[in-house]
């Protein structure tokens, strides 16, 4: 069963839900009429993504009002959203939520907020603590936002959580001019890792990207969908506004899977013991005391 | 000059890939300045390489037509720098003016007549930001910047003068980058090969200024900067100890040249430091 994926590789406006709101329907009533069964929005493509003390004021609760045009807009189709969800006790989290049917039926919280060079996440965003797959019409899926996946253990957790296709909402910053090479250098580290997890853990890697500059800062696009066997399916522009629509065989995961049986053969115990002892090694001794010296 | 460089030092590749900058250069000034609902900019063209080459980013990024530069010469300002703006404009197909800047200098100075060149220059670098803020209002255009990276960690700029812009595409390439990306747009050869200058007193070069070369200097603040070289992987690559020095102290004393005016802190929320927005909020 070939299933016709849309990323829409947009440019947000910087803290504007009402104009963002506009742009997801649009991009919805798009991917509808391109015929898409499922559609991927990058991270933080509702609010913008250098949100900094705008955090609380586009954050989402479960029942507000776009909450809720959310989950009306997925009767279309079912679609990935970006960004800014507000828990119950009133933490902040950088999230995608999937949602199908009218329902919101999966949220992702990032795991991983990068807070190191142009990065502050952690100082606005509560820190997700689960990594888990969920049913789709589709079969078993994953969402994993960004750094998250500069992480290989959240998709070491997803593919072994049973994953066919990890989704992956981004909002990556381009940077490193790297003579010979057409894109940055984030970009190339990205198609790398996109590939090479695709590869290793046989499933589809959809990687949606979004374009445009904030604050001088520029988003790479390039959103891309790679098959189990690290083919490129679809590709989208880089460094500027793209509609890409691509068609995935979930057969081909089986396929892969059948030819290199690798995650059959991942021994879960073996890395769970190894990990287990890992962090419970004893923590290095303290230094030895000087003793005084007698005057 | 600074003592030479060791071979390993002098060897040291910073990265230019011209399509590529420009592909991402043109991209930002066409978002940034859109999205402040503008679609002109206007440009202070000095007759060097580096006004030539942001006026070049511009033109391509919002079409010729919806760029201004402005050519604003002393009347000691060197012929050639005149010559050499309306060239690029020119080229670019950018229209141009000139305003002189000399009557409200000289107006000024004939009450403050003991000052020095620091000051006179500095006083006009100042009067041309004045004179581009108000053909901003009138055309309708943002600012664009000219200031490269090499002169912002230097601190070798005037505050409020050539520093001030609402955009700067080149602020984040060293001067050895600027030279290959504005060969590569077709900057008139003259202009790129002339010996940098700010123009401000007769006979003044930025590098007889600084002490050093820009390809020199530049090498050093990529590793410095960029790659995050310590001191001693710095002097292993053959750095002289008194050029590392000298740089550093030279960053470390402009750091006020690359921030806003320290404001006292008595409120809960104080701008900048715990009101923070980004400046391209709601846009």
């Amino acid at each position: 069963m070939a299933i016709r994926i849309a990323i829409a590789q947009i440019n947000p406006k910087l803290g504007d839900l009402a104009a963002n709101l506009n742009l997801y329907e649009e991009h919805v009533a798009r991917a509808a009429r391109a015929g898409a069964e499922l559609l991927l929005f990058p991270e933080l493509s509702l609010t913008g993504y250098f949100l900094r003390d705008t955090v609380p004021s586009v954050a989402l609760s479960a029942d507000s009002a776009e909450m809720k045009r959310l989950k009306d807009l997925s009767r279309a189709l079912p679609f990935v959203a970006g960004l800014v969800e507000e828990s119950a006790d009133h933490r902040f989290f950088n999230a995608a939520i999937y949602f199908e049917n009218g329902e919101a039926r999966y949220t992702h919280r990032k795991v991983y907020l990068p807070t190191y060079g142009m990065f502050d996440e952690q100082r606005y965003f509560a820190r997700g603590n689960r990594i888990r797959t969920f049913e789709s019409k589709f079969g078993r899926l994953a969402l994993l936002i960004c750094e998250d996946l500069w992480h290989p253990s959240t998709i070491h957790v997803a593919a072994l959580d049973g994953a066919l296709a990890v989704l992956c909402p981004s909002a990556s910053p381009l940077r490193g001019i790297v003579d010979g090479q057409k894109q940055d250098d984030n970009a190339r580290y990205w198609e790398m890792i996109n590939r090479a997890y695709a590869e290793t853990y046989s499933l589809f890697m959809i990687y949606g990207n979004r374009c445009g500059f904030e604050d001088g800062v520029g988003f790479w696009g390039g959103s891309e969908i790679v098959d189990p066997f690290g083919e490129r399916i679809a590709k989208a522009k880089y460094y500027d506004e793209d509609f890409l629509v691509g068609e995935i065989a979930l057969e081909s995961v089986r396929r892969k899977r059948t030819i290199s049986p690798l995650l059959r053969d991942e021994d879960i115990d073996l890395t769970i013991n190894e990990l287990t002892r890992i962090r419970e090694r004893p923590a290095p001794k303290p230094a030895p005391r000087v003793k005084a010296k007698k005057s | 000059m600074a003592e030479s460089a060791q071979p390993q030092a002098a060897a040291i590749q910073i990265p230019t890939n011209p399509p590529l900058l420009r592909e991402i250069l043109t991209g930002f000034v066409r978002n940034e300045v859109h999205k402040t609902g503008l679609s002109k900019a206007v440009i202070g063209l000095s007759g060097g390489v580096d006004s030539a080459l942001s006026a070049a980013l511009t033109a391509e990024a919002l079409g010729a037509k919806n760029v201004l530069a402005i050519c604003m010469p002393y009347k000691s300002s060197n012929p050639d720098s005149l010559a050499h703006a309306q060239m690029a404009a020119r080229k670019f197909g950018v229209e141009s003016l000139v305003v002189e800047i000399t009557p409200q200098i000289d107006a000024y100075f004939e009450r403050f007549s003991d000052a020095d060149q620091r000051r006179r220059g500095n006083k006009m670098a100042r009067e041309r930001m004045t004179v581009l803020y108000d053909h901003s209002a009138r055309w309708n255009g943002l600012v664009i910047g000219t200031s490269n990276k090499t002169e912002l960690l230097l601190g070798y700029g005037t505050l409020h003068g050539d520093m001030a812009s609402a955009i700067n595409p080149l602020g984040d390439l060293y001067k050895t980058q600027v030279w290959a990306l504005a060969e590569a747009m077709g900057v008139p050869e003259v202009i790129v090969a002339k010996e940098p200058s700010a123009d401000l007193w007769v006979g003044q070069t930025d590098e007889s200024e600084l002490g050093f070369t820009y390809r020199e200097v530049d090498r050093l603040l990529y590793m410095m900067v960029d790659q995050r070289c310590t001191k001693p992987e710095l002097m292993a690559l053959g750095f002289p100890e008194s050029f590392i020095d000298r740089v550093v102290l030279q960053i470390m004393t402009s750091q006020f040249k690359r921030r806003l005016p320290v404001i006292a802190k008595v409120s809960q929320r104080t701008i900048d430091r715990d009101f923070r927005y980004s400046r391209d909020w709601g846009k």
